[in-house]
């Protein structure tokens, strides 16, 4: 049993200022449990007035020790802890993950099928992931029915998912070298239907909020993130490229084929909460567009790799097959092993780079996995652009930088 | 290794004596002292544009001491689009590290995740607490000698393994 440590004011007078200690400003507990931290985060505000002095966010209340329960599961078996990590963006955290093993095992021949069918999803889930972050925002803001409208329109997304994976959220639909299995046939048509109704309704979202008088001077240069304190902090996705940074890892290091797809990425430089806004509405746009192009030149053919070293037969092969029952009992029992070395591999998240670092210890369990995870750093920077403002300015400033708490606390 | 980075390494080496490097899938890793890591940050972001510090992290190599830990910093580029990831060995009693949010800000949280998970000390941190697990937790969850939930059974096949861990264990 731990002795009970005395604790004394002494280790935290350093995080505020002196006016704190003489009763000048305020000292007040924002969470764990309230609406607008979007999740259990709890933020100490230092109050003048209803001025923020000083914000400290204290984190790690949903944190379940997903990089050491990794560290003890085959590679395989280590995914569905992804779809958990950043539960708004599951198929993104699925493809960090399976694009880090592949890299690792040097597994490079993932279809061309499967690799489209990879995009497709993963955009689906940015569109998602965007919707939900609308729908908070919105609800932040006091925009109520944007709330409504944007969880109506993210469970058709949600169906597709259910569709291919039969999972609505915690897919782990994508595997090292491919995918699950190959989507049925009604999925065009979901697709396709998705894509005819979502333009109208980014229109009627923007109808409802991007021109509204109490909208834009809540939010217009409120929490100006400058480019340079962005980059200082790691700041990505999005919440950069809302400072006028171009930066967005689909585009200066494509995967996955994006190198063949069209699409602009949305750039601002205002740097302020209603720039945040906007780059991420235009994001929905842009990824109606890659969808829209992957699902024309979707191709024909395998969604798994052929390497039965990584990859386990199909259910047909395994009757007939000495070397596929073989294949399947080494991969279901043991796993496969992959090198002693390590890699680093992103992919662009909603919320920016997310970043797999993973190393191999010959055998079949990772021996160290860290999740780079984008919220992580976003959140850092906010006590920087909350200085001066009012707390319901923090409220707004807080739900622009879109953190998902599981994603910090991992 | 990337054409453009290959000048950068080798200024590194030049610059500081006993660096090195190894490869792995077209990604570098650089090898460097831990009183060497602030100087390096400093000169790769302001003379080679690494503007962004993606990643902070560290890994166990338990029971090894000498070094233990290595640290990691992943350095990106974005003017250049290039990555570099720098490795510090850190050895395994009293483990110790300068701290770099001189350099990059972001090390801040960061470094306090390493002092949190690993049990690094990071000397002239401007905020040494713990930032994920509870401020009263014992022990350092990401070391390899943390056991993850249970005691693990021991049997003939695995009796000197757990023995090598728990010394105590033999009478």
């Amino acid at each position: 049993m731990a002795q009970l440590e005395e604790v004394s004011i002494e280790k935290f007078k350093h995080l505020v200022s002196e006016r704190a200690l003489t009763g000048e400003t305020m000292l007040l507990n924002m969470g764990p449990q309230h609406p607008s931290t979007h999740g259990v985060l709890r933020l100490l505000l230092e109050l003048d007035g209803e001025i923020v002095v000083n914000c400290i966010p204290d984190i790690g209340y949903l944190h379940t020790g997903i990089e050491k329960n990794m560290e003890a599961k085959t590679y395989q078996k280590a995914e569905v802890m992804t779809d958990r990590l950043d539960y708004m963006n599951t198929m993104g955290n699925n493809l960090a993950y399976v694009m880090a093993v592949e890299k690792l095992v040097g597994l490079d021949d993932v279809p061309v099928r499967a690799q489209a069918l990879r995009v497709i999803l993963v955009e689906l889930q940015r569109i998602a992931s965007h919707l939900v972050w609308l729908g908070a925002f919105g609800l932040d803001l006091a925009a109520m029915s944007v709330f409504l409208y944007c969880f109506r329109d993210r469970e058709l997304i949600l169906d597709i998912f259910e569709l291919v994976s039969g999972q609505r959220m915690m897919t782990t639909y994508f595997r090292p070298g491919g995918v699950w299995r190959d989507v049925p046939v009604e999925f065009e048509k979901a697709v396709r239907d998705f894509l005819k109704i979502f333009p109208r309704r980014v229109d009627e979202y923007e109808k409802l909020m991007t021109k509204n008088p109490l909208f834009v001077d809540r939010l217009v240069g409120i929490g100006h993130l400058d480019k340079d304190v962005a980059l200082q902090y790691g700041v990505t996705g999005p919440t950069l490229r809302a400072s006028g940074v171009d930066w967005d890892l689909r585009k200066s290091r494509p995967y996955c084929g994006y190198e063949q797809y069209d699409f602009n990425v949305p750039i601002r430089t205002e740097g302020d909460t209603y720039a945040r806004y906007l780059v991420r509405i235009d994001e929905f746009r842009e990824s109606l567009k890659i969808i829209e192009q992957a699902l024309n030149k979707l191709p024909m053919g395998p969604v798994r790799s052929e390497n039965r070293k990584f990859v386990p037969p199909p259910r047909s092969e395994i009757g007939t097959s000495m070397e596929a029952l073989i294949h399947h009992f080494k991969l279901w029992t043991e796993g496969f092993p992959a090198p002693k070395a390590s890699v680093y591999s992103a992919v662009e998240s909603p919320r920016g780079e997310l970043g797999m670092y993973l190393e191999g210890d010959g055998g079949p369990k990772p021996h160290r996995i860290h999740l780079r995870t984008p919220s992580f750093d976003n959140l850092a920077v906010l006590p920087e652009i909350v200085k001066g403002h009012f707390v319901a300015d923090l409220v707004a400033i807080l739900a622009s930088i879109d953190i998902v708490l599981g994603d910090i606390d991992r | 290794m990337d054409k453009k980075l290959e000048p950068i390494v080798k200024t590194i080496q030049e610059k500081f004596s006993a660096a090195y490097y190894e490869e792995f899938r077209d990604e570098v890793h650089l090898f460097v002292k831990p009183e060497q890591i602030v100087d390096t940050l400093t000169v790769l972001r302001d003379e080679y544009n690494f503007e962004l510090l993606s990643a902070l992290t560290a890994t166990d190599y338990w029971p090894q001491t000498e070094p233990r830990f290595h640290v990691i910093y992943q350095l990106t580029s974005l003017a250049k689009n290039l990555s570099v990831q720098i490795r510090v060995p850190v050895s395994g009693d009293n483990p110790k590290l300068p701290t770099t949010t001189g350099v990059y800000a972001v090390a801040n949280w960061r470094e306090r995740e390493l002092l949190d998970m690993f049990g690094i000390e990071i000397e002239g941190h401007p905020d040494p607490r713990r930032i994920l697990m509870p401020d009263d937790t014992e022990g350092h969850p990401l070391r390899k000698d943390f056991p993850l939930g249970y005691e693990e059974p021991q049997f003939t096949f695995n009796f000197d393994e757990i023995d090598l861990r728990k010394p105590y264990a033999k009478e």
